[in-house]
């Protein structure tokens, strides 16, 4: 009841003169304002950067087979054979962090079409998921699906500089290339992407459903994959020595089946060579590896004294990179909010010693009616607040109208950012009441006989 | 029992190195529903004492008694709300809040009363206390569309807003015109006929004349007045006791 008696009071006081009251919340109308408009500015561009760098791969992670050791001798990283398929599917149901994961298998040959050839920076086989774990869209043309996995079918997807390379340029949709004199017809060709941190040309790939990069292309049969060393070979580009096409030579005779029968090989599903997947967001890189690992360490077997037996790494730089940008924009928005919402509150300050001095007489009288200091404080204390608030409220629509007019007429990205807001609030509140304390201060010390007897 | 009861109040202004004494032992006593003059030319400590005696103001020594009340020892805030409920006060230059209507000027001293009271409640006391001065149909006027004369009972309403026992006019009709003077003195004495007690301070023996007994300073001094038969005795005790006496009689 009081408080709205003040606050009306406040209202009035501050209705005598509005321009004046106007002219002084200007200083706060533009320090919010362009709080408000940078911050949603900000807020959009910080946006899109993070998308950028989220399909640079900044939220990718990967996991790579252990190394191998045996007798105290490393095989380095990589060299042991223990990821599978089914530890792809299971990170898949199971690791709630995870947004999308793909298996990859690697190989390495020659590409033929059109008379050309060309050998690929990168080949991998994976499943239809590895474009969203890449966040890589399609140029043209659609991707495979599962059910091409399923069937090892001989469709890719192929990059920006094959294309160029094999095709001239033209649309490879359709056509057909040879690759280890298997023919497979490109179903898509993917966005460019350019080279990635490395310098590597990242345009120059082919994809394809892993069985099919396995199974016929390395060359590991069915039966091969089935035992305990596979030999991932980039045989068969020589036609010299394969002059029977998808024949591998062996250096071993075949064993007879009752041999095999005798002697049985533990079986070994096929091995895939990394496993890709992306968190969420930044935030979820962190928990996706912790329930990635506890995971994998399930699948495997290993106990809690064994080391793990494959490897799980993210790109650290991107997200320090991320979280350095972040932070350097908050900090510089902070700077430029504070000087800005001082200059305003010095404002503010001078405006309410003038408007003290001027209602001197009054305060007098509200003292003389029975008002105790700290009633004039308060009295004081509100028209401060309120002004800053008003100032507060008119910087919001100044700043939001900013950054519509930024995003209708530039083009630039731009979100609404509601805690900038709540914070524009508070902060006017409190320059209100910084800056708003010292003249009431010296209002409610004032002797109502002299501010009484005051021309 | 007296309404007011000064006793021996000095007060002296410390201006650093000299003191200066204005009011030098000063002892009165005004009964309830009396209408008091405070009279003196200036520096006569008159304005000093009605500040004293409007509890703007501490004595520097000597005790008062408002209302059965010992102000002396109150402190700031302490008086401010003796202020509020006991003592009303009209000034010379009206003292009204521009830009305000009649009635929100009227009200206003209840924003500071200790127990809040409801927004209609005050509008209801104030429209009444309006009408009684007269100005029934000017409560939504601002004080620049009003007369002198208008505001100053715009400024009596809102001194009476309260139900103060005690009123202080100082000089409430030197801003005024003869005529409008003794209308405004006219509700004063018609205010005192209702049982309200009223000291006017002022230098004019004219507004003087309508009190039933002046109050004279001189001096820092009170010369003439102090109590209901204007009595010099040497033994100020005496005449204390005995005006007490005769004033309970009265009362």
């Amino acid at each position: 009841m009081r408080s709205i008696r003040t606050f009306t009071t406040a209202v009035r006081a501050l209705r005598r003169n509005v321009m004046r009251a106007v002219l002084t919340t200007l200083g706060i109308v533009i320090g919010i304002g362009s709080v408000i408009a940078m911050m949603e500015i900000g807020t959009g561009s910080s946006n899109a950067m993070q998308k950028t760098v989220a399909s640079m791969g900044a939220n990718n992670l990967m996991v790579f087979p252990g190394q191998a050791r045996a007798a105290g001798v490393s095989a380095g990283q990589g060299s042991s054979v223990s990821l599978t398929p089914a530890d792809c599917e299971a990170i898949r149901q199971e690791c709630p962090s995870v947004q999308a994961v793909a298996p990859v298998v690697w190989g390495r040959t020659q590409l033929v079409a059109d008379g050309k050839n060309w050998v690929p920076n990168s080949m991998s086989g994976t499943t239809p998921e590895y474009l969203d774990v890449r966040q890589w869209p399609l140029a043209e043309g659609q991707n495979f699906t599962d059910r091409d996995v399923r069937n090892r079918a001989t469709v890719c997807l192929i990059g920006q500089t094959l294309q160029r390379e094999l095709f001239d340029g033209h649309s490879a949709v359709g056509k057909e290339m040879r690759v280890n004199n298997i023919t497979f017809r490109v179903v898509g060709v993917l966005a460019t992407k350019g080279a990635n941190m490395m310098g590597q040309d990242q345009d120059d790939v082919l994809i394809a459903p892993w069985t099919t990069i396995k199974f016929r292309v390395s060359g590991s049969g069915y039966s091969q994959s089935n035992q305990s060393v596979t030999t991932v070979t980039a045989s068969g580009t020589n036609s010299i020595s394969n002059l029977y096409p998808s024949v591998v030579w062996s250096t071993y005779p075949t064993k007879p089946s009752l041999q095999s029968l005798d002697s049985p090989m533990p079986v070994r599903f096929a091995n895939i060579n990394q496993i890709v997947l992306a968190a969420w967001n930044a935030d979820q890189i962190q928990p996706a590896i912790e329930q990635v690992t506890s995971l994998l360490r399930d699948r495997h077997h290993l106990r809690p004294d064994e080391p793990n037996d494959f490897d799980v790494r993210n790109l650290a730089e991107f997200m320090k990179v991320l979280g350095s940008t972040t932070a350097l924009m908050t900090n510089l928005l902070l700077c430029v909010a504070a000087i800005s919402l001082i200059v305003g509150g010095v404002g503010i300050m001078n405006i309410m010693l003038v408007s003290v001095t001027e209602r001197t007489r009054e305060i007098g009288l509200r003292m003389a009616v029975g008002a105790r200091g700290a009633d004039i404080l308060r009295q004081f204390l509100t028209e401060s607040v309120v002004l800053c608030l008003m100032g507060g409220a008119l910087g919001i629509l100044l700043g939001s109208g900013t950054s519509w007019i930024v995003s209708a007429t530039l083009g630039w990205p731009t979100a609404s950012s509601p805690g900038a807001i709540v914070a524009a609030v508070a902060v006017s509140a409190t320059v209100g009441i910084v800056f708003g304390y010292y003249p009431a201060w010296k209002a409610s010390r004032l002797d109502p006989i002299e501010a009484l007897r005051y021309e | 029992m007296d309404l007011i009861r000064l006793n021996n109040i000095t007060k002296t202004y410390d201006l650093g190195e000299v003191q200066v004494p204005v009011l030098k032992g000063v002892s009165l006593a005004v009964g309830r529903g009396e209408l008091v003059a405070l009279m003196g030319a200036s520096g006569s400590g008159k304005s000093t004492l009605m500040n004293i005696l409007g509890c703007l103001d501490r004595a520097t020594s000597g005790e008062y008694w408002l209302d059965g009340q010992d102000i002396s020892e109150l402190d700031t805030d302490q008086r401010a709300h003796v202020r509020n409920h006991k003592i009303g006060f009209v000034f010379q230059s009206f003292n009204l809040l521009a830009r305000t209507t009649a009635l929100e000027n009227v009200i206003m001293p209840l924003t500071y009363a200790e127990k809040s009271i409801p927004d209609r409640e005050q509008k209801r006391r104030g429209r009444e206390i309006l009408e009684r001065v007269g100005l029934k149909d000017r409560m939504g006027h601002y004080p620049s569309q009003l007369s002198g004369g208008q505001q100053q009972r715009v400024a009596i309403a809102r001194s009476l807003i309260n139900n103060p026992p005690l009123l202080f006019a100082d000089e409430p009709t030197g801003n005024l015109d003869s005529k409008t003077s003794e209308e405004v003195l006219q509700m004063f004495q018609s205010l005192n006929n209702d049982g309200i007690t009223i000291i006017l301070v002022t230098h004019s023996a004219e507004v003087g004349a309508w009190s039933k007994r002046a109050i004279t300073m001189k001096d820092g001094l009170v010369e003439s007045g102090a109590f209901a038969h204007s009595l010099h005795a040497p033994n100020l005790k005496a005449v204390v006791e005995a005006e007490r006496s005769e004033l309970g009689i009265v009362l």
